[in-house]
């Protein structure tokens, strides 16, 4: 070479650090995205069909039984949406993170380098907050033309809210799957996290159908949040004071979830 | 042969200095107190069975497990505060292949080597010039599922070497590799120290000890056992050759623990393996040739010049590969 080489270096920031991992992303979301694009348009188109028109053309009620929906397709979509976000973030940070840990180590070889256990998961909630926008993106897209979006605004509103949706999943979840020895653990959080909170947290109906106990319950999962916040955007109908709880829970529990991500995954790397 | 440099030098060309150097894991102690020093420019080795403490010794000079005891310096800095700054600086080849199966052999060393904060444009140029250094250029293209374990090991290499390290930690390089691969291998790794980067292994091949390093220690129980350049260690700790008997058993009716009686007085020293028996001595064929006059009839003999194995088994009493 002509030129001096580059001196290797520590990251000066960890933001630094994450953005030196990007190319790695990049390189292997390119090897994954078009089955991601394929699968990303063609739920939300089946699910918002099958839901949202056929389901849905049974269900005749007043708006105020909707949570203030006009139809049960508007009601829906944006309970869809966000389940899609929580979904895809599970996704990401269940079979993944066992892969990077036990299977094809790379979580070990990311360590070797300067790179740290904070730096290596700062890269990897961003790609997932990347993953569940562009998702989101498709989503939205797809859905738009069945008018289920009250403005422009509302659904840009909506698409952000499922990032910050995607990364309160995402950090706690990993921190889970960096604590299990084997993938077995897995199934406990699909069928007693994932489905229950799909099925339950207000997606599908009003949570004061559950009944007031169940309701309460219902109100306390981060689904719940994220599919409120989620609704009153995409119906036009904000309640500014309940929209900023929804998003004060969703930053918390990101929050921690990073916290605890990022102690476990230590633990297991680092000993 | 190690090459002795002046005081000054041993002190600020320090690659690694470790001093009474302890790893815990709860009650377990892998390593308990080891001193090393090693030196830029030399390959150096710990040669040891499984569980010896090669590796939770390799671990903590990668910067990446905390010291439990004791002094640990790498490149002159403390790896419990510099540790990215060191990191930076080495390169790591793994005992287990931690290559990425999704991305082909190529992008695996570009993704690597920006980590290090390199230029992209500089990746790639590193990353060519080192698939034809380990002969995977034909290959750059290649799943990593496809290669062979001993091509998986070469690139496994070459990406230890995308940031141009100035110490190389290879954890049992060849193990696992059939013999026409690990020749290959050291090829390469003989071709880095030529070039003069620092290398350190682990290994429990003891040619690979003899091939390879220049100065090694001998690591038993998480301690070390002897110290000194595999010609050094074998004139100190053995013979200058070994004849090795072994006798079929059921024809003689003796088993060969009963045999050492009547051969040790040929011998410096006699070591028992469940197949064999080891003669320690100067001159392997006389000594054979003694054995056949006193009316034994070994079905098979061997006469070898002592090599690190025997050093293990004198220092230890055991076998390295078990």
């Amino acid at each position: 070479m002509a030129t001096t080489p580059t001196p290797s270096s520590a990251p000066a920031t960890p933001f630094a650090g994450a953005l030196r991992q990007v190319d790695y992303w990049w390189t292997l979301y390119l090897r994954t995205w078009k089955g991601s694009v394929v699968n990303s348009f063609a739920s939300p188109l089946l699910y918002v069909l099958a839901m949202g028109v056929l389901l849905g053309g049974f269900i005749e009620v007043a708006p105020s039984e909707l949570e203030g929906a006009t139809s049960y397709l508007d009601f829906v979509a944006p309970g869809l949406l966000a389940s899609q976000a929580m979904t895809i973030a599970f996704g990401e940070t269940t079979y993944p993170v066992m892969g990077m840990i036990k299977w094809q180590r790379i979580y070990f070889s990311m360590i070797a380098s300067p790179l740290t256990v904070s730096e290596v998961l700062l890269a990897q909630f961003g790609f997932v907050a990347a993953r569940t926008l562009l998702a989101c993106v498709v989503f939205v897209a797809v859905m738009a033309p069945f008018g289920v979006f009250a403005s422009v605004g509302g659904a840009l509103g909506a698409l952000l809210v499922q990032v910050l949706v995607g990364l309160a999943f995402a950090t706690p979840v990993l921190a889970y799957s960096a604590a299990l020895k084997d993938e077995s653990g897995f199934a406990v959080v699909y069928r007693l996290g994932l489905i229950p909170l799909f099925l339950f947290s207000g997606a599908f109906f009003p949570v004061a159908n559950l009944g007031a106990g169940l309701e309460a319950l219902a109100k306390v999962t981060p689904l719940w949040h994220g599919v409120d916040l989620t609704r009153m955007l995409t119906l036009g109908q904000v309640d500014w004071s309940m929209a900023a709880v929804h998003v004060a829970y969703l930053v918390v529990l990101a929050a921690l979830g990073w916290w605890l991500a990022v102690r476990q995954l230590t633990r297991r790397l680092v000993s | 042969m190690s090459v002795r440099r002046s005081r000054v030098d041993a002190v600020t060309d320090s690659m690694i200095h470790a001093a009474g150097l302890r790893k815990s894991f709860g009650d377990f102690e892998a390593v308990r107190g080891i001193d090393v020093d090693v030196r830029r420019g030399e390959a150096f080795g710990f040669l040891g069975p499984n569980g010896a403490g090669k590796s939770s010794t390799m671990r903590m000079i990668a910067a990446v497990s905390p010291v439990s005891d004791g002094q640990l310096r790498i490149l002159d800095r403390d790896p419990a505060t510099d540790g990215p700054e060191i990191r930076a600086r080495i390169g790591v080849c793994p005992q287990e292949d931690t290559l990425d199966t999704e991305l082909n052999v190529r992008d695996n060393l570009i993704v690597y080597g920006r980590y290090f904060g390199l230029p992209r444009a500089e990746v790639r140029e590193r990353a060519d010039e080192l698939l034809e250094f380990v002969q995977l250029t034909e290959k750059a293209k290649a799943k990593v599922d496809d290669l062979s374990g001993g091509m998986k090991r070469r690139l496994t290499i070459a990406r230890s070497l995308i940031n141009r390290p100035e110490l190389l930690l290879l954890d049992e390089p060849t193990t696992g590799l059939d013999p026409q691969a690990r020749h290959v291998v050291w090829d390469r790794l003989f071709r880095l120290k030529q070039q003069g980067v620092t290398l350190v292994l682990t290994t429990h091949y003891m040619d690979e000890a003899e091939q390879l390093t220049d100065r090694l220690v001998v690591m038993d129980k998480g301690l070390i056992v002897a110290e000194g350049s595999p010609l050094e260690l074998i004139a100190t700790h053995s013979t200058r050759e070994v004849a090795e008997l072994r006798f079929g058993v059921a024809s003689e009716g003796d088993t060969h623990e009963a045999l050492v009686g009547k051969v040790e007085d040929l011998a410096d020293r006699v070591e028992v393996l469940p197949d064999r028996l080891l003669l320690y001595t100067t001159d392997g064929e006389e000594t054979v040739a003694k054995v056949h006059e006193r009316g034994l009839e070994p079905v098979a003999t061997l006469v070898r010049r002592s090599t690190l194995e025997d050093v293990f088994l004198r220092l230890t009493g055991r076998t390295l590969v078990d």
